[in-house]
């Protein structure tokens, strides 16, 4: 392998990897409701999309500082998250999994047709302040926003370590998340950890959003970018959370390898299509993931 | 369906599973028969006979969903793309062999069913929320590659232009002629779907969507009934894909995308799961929904929206409604309108003396 191919392959793994961990941000708030309480979030891209709108709308408001557009779009999405166990999942509590993934599925399309209406069909710009200056680090080099991304990915995932293993709050969700009857029975107000996690799922997609949205622009494709979380939590496996982050990275290298390696020969957009066989492949051979925990069933 | 029986007298399971549970439900059966074979096609402008063209279509590819959600329990994200398959697995044999339809629909039913049986095995290790991620998967997958894939797609735009298909000698040029066309079919739908679902085989269905690991106790193959329900189930959507396309004229993958998937399972939702009737309210009301809507939003919206603004109001309200709907209907009433049809009849049946 000469010198150029070697930086080659570099680039790519380097520039896969910073994808892929923004990807796990999106995965972890998917992970998060999934561990806590069972419930399956089809709408995940569409709570980053809806955060990563109202991020761009106030942005786009005369005057506004940056600072009043993320406090704003994490409350909003915080409140979103309360608001949508209570009227939507608390309901369908002990009903078949199907019924969830269906109200889910319901939920995305009801964002995702809601937005021309409120927002308006055209695409809108989130200038984060961090310059477009590629930073440079040898012979690679990374556009500042996957910099930041990648950064805010491992703050994330650093703080979510530090509030599972230390935090009184942390703990009593990890309680939940292993068995619900001995939680309650411990004292543990199950419902209000409930709605807790869906609210921190609202933080993640918010800081989701306004990540993707100043990369991509803001639009109703941006929650295009959910439909890329499943591989990754299947990947991972779906209730581990480091799992999200191993099954990012590893949906995201891959990506970046087939688009370098294998689009010229095919015509591209190869990279949309393999996280999805990779997947059906995980699925079948070990369906829980690299880290997920195996369910036994029983009659 | 509208009579009122004064009691319970049937003493035989055969007399219990019959398909008329007394001779006036046959009756019934005559005067919906007649309605629809020659009353309305004599009295209906072209343009409501193209809406019920499209309900028919549109009953074709819910009946074969809800044999696979509702009956036998097993998610698909993934019916759009198996109507596709059919789609332009006819439209190809049409325009590239030039066979008949009586040829092209079967052929794209088959071919959707092998697609279909392919993205199901999946079903036989997981389950749940896992093979929703899995049919999700198949969807993207197929989209991907008829997209990508010129010899399937026709090259530019990813769409073949198809003729009309001829019956008897006779070209189906107007919706008036693709209306008796497509009632066949839809008939046809629900008259196999109704028997299949009181055979050895629907039992098996409602066992294995009941609790699967017992069914397989009691003696059910599970592998060999998931697999045929997929293979049942994408069976109609082909065929159903190949109904759209002789009435549209033209395969387009962009009428098969993850979006009209989500339509159908808001059909079978809306309408009630694993009932026959209720598939065929939910199919009506999902194709009347958007042209209220539509009428209504140009009257009002210009009000709120300019022109140009307009069309992306629409496509995005109705998108919006049906996901409200889906919850609704889930939380407030799971057995769709179908339960709520039972209601207004059992309120009927002892009526006007209610106790």
């Amino acid at each position: 392998m000469s010198g150029e191919d070697f930086d080659f392959l570099l680039a790519l793994l380097l520039n896969g990897a910073s994808i892929g961990m923004m990807y796990a941000l999106i995965a972890l708030g998917f992970v998060l409701v999934y561990k806590a309480t069972d419930a399956i979030n089809f709408a995940q891209g569409e709570f980053v999309m809806m955060a990563g709108l109202i991020a761009a709308a106030i942005l786009g408001i005369e005057g506004a500082p940056l600072i009043a557009a993320i406090v704003a779009a994490v409350a909003i999405m915080i409140g979103f998250g309360f608001a949508l166990e209570r009227v939507v999942l608390r309901p369908l509590l002990g009903r078949p999994v199907v019924a969830v993934i269906m109200a889910t599925i319901g939920l995305a399309a009801v964002l995702r047709g809601l937005t021309p209406v409120v927002f308006g069909g055209e695409t809108r710009a989130l200038p984060l302040p961090i310059g477009d200056e590629p930073i440079t680090l040898g012979p690679m080099s990374l556009a500042p926003i996957q910099v930041l991304g990648m950064v805010v990915t491992l703050a994330f995932f650093l703080g979510f370590n530090w509030f599972f293993k230390k935090s009184r709050m942390g703990v009593a969700m990890r309680a939940v998340a292993d068995n619900q009857q001995v939680a309650q029975a411990m004292g543990i107000n199950v419902q209000r950890y409930f709605a807790l996690a869906w609210a921190m799922a609202g933080i993640v997609s918010a800081a989701g959003g306004i990540v993707w949205g100043s990369m991509l622009g803001v639009d109703v494709h941006l929650a295009l970018v959910g439909l890329k979380v499943f591989p990754v939590v299947i990947l991972g496996g779906l209730d581990s959370i480091g799992g999200a982050l191993v099954g990012g990275l590893i949906i995201g290298i891959v990506e970046s390898l087939v688009a370098g390696y294998v689009d010229p020969y095919v015509g591209g957009g190869t990279k949309d299509f393999v996280p999805y066989v990779l997947m059906i492949l995980v699925l079948m051979v070990k369906p829980y993931g690299i880290f997920g925990k195996r369910r036994i069933e029983r009659v | 369906m509208f009579h009122r029986e004064a009691g319970v007298f049937k003493t035989t399971y055969a007399a219990d599973m019959a398909l008329y549970p007394l001779p006036i439900a046959k009756r019934t059966v005559i005067i919906l028969a007649i309605l629809f074979g020659v009353i309305l096609p004599l009295i209906l402008p072209e343009y409501h006979l193209s809406i019920l063209n499209l309900m028919f279509i549109a009953i074709v590819g819910a009946l074969g969903l809800n044999i696979l959600v509702g009956y036998t329990g097993q998610i698909s994200l993934g019916h759009g793309a198996f109507m596709s398959v059919g789609a332009y697995t006819a439209a190809n044999l049409a325009v590239r062999l030039d066979l008949p339809f009586w040829l092209t629909l079967p052929a794209g039913g088959l071919m959707a069913a092998a697609i279909g049986v392919l993205v199901g095995i999946p079903s036989l290790r997981i389950k749940g929320l896992y093979l929703a991620i899995a049919t999700l998967a198949g969807q993207l997958i197929i989209e991907w590659t008829i997209n990508h894939v010129p010899a399937i797609s026709g090259g530019a735009q990813a769409s073949i232009q198809v003729a009309r298909p001829t019956v008897f000698g006779y070209s189906l040029s107007t919706q008036a002629h693709l209306y008796f066309f497509l009632l066949f079919f839809a008939v046809l739908a629900i008259i196999v779907t109704l028997n299949l679902m009181r055979s050895r085989i629907g039992r098996a269905f409602v066992a294995v969507r009941d609790q699967d690991i017992a069914a397989e106790i009691i003696g059910i193959d599970i592998f060999r009934y998931k697999l045929l329900a997929f293979a049942i189930s994408s069976f109609y959507a082909g065929v159903c894909g190949v109904l759209y396309t002789y009435y549209f004229g033209i395969a387009n993958y962009e009428q098969f995308q993850l979006i009209v998937s989500i339509d159908y399972l808001a059909m079978i939702i809306i309408g009630g799961l694993g009932s026959v009737l209720g598939t065929i309210f939910g199919a009506v009301f999902v194709t009347v929904l958007p042209l209220l809507l539509r009428l209504v939003l140009e009257n009002v919206g210009s009000l709120f929206f300019s022109e140009s603004e307009l069309a992306n109001v629409i496509s995005g309200t109705r998108l919006a409604v049906f996901g409200g709907l889906i919850i609704v209907f889930l939380i407030v009433e799971p057995e769709g309108l179908n339960r709520l049809w039972r209601n207004i009849r059992s309120y009927f049946r002892v009526w006007p003396f209610s106790y």
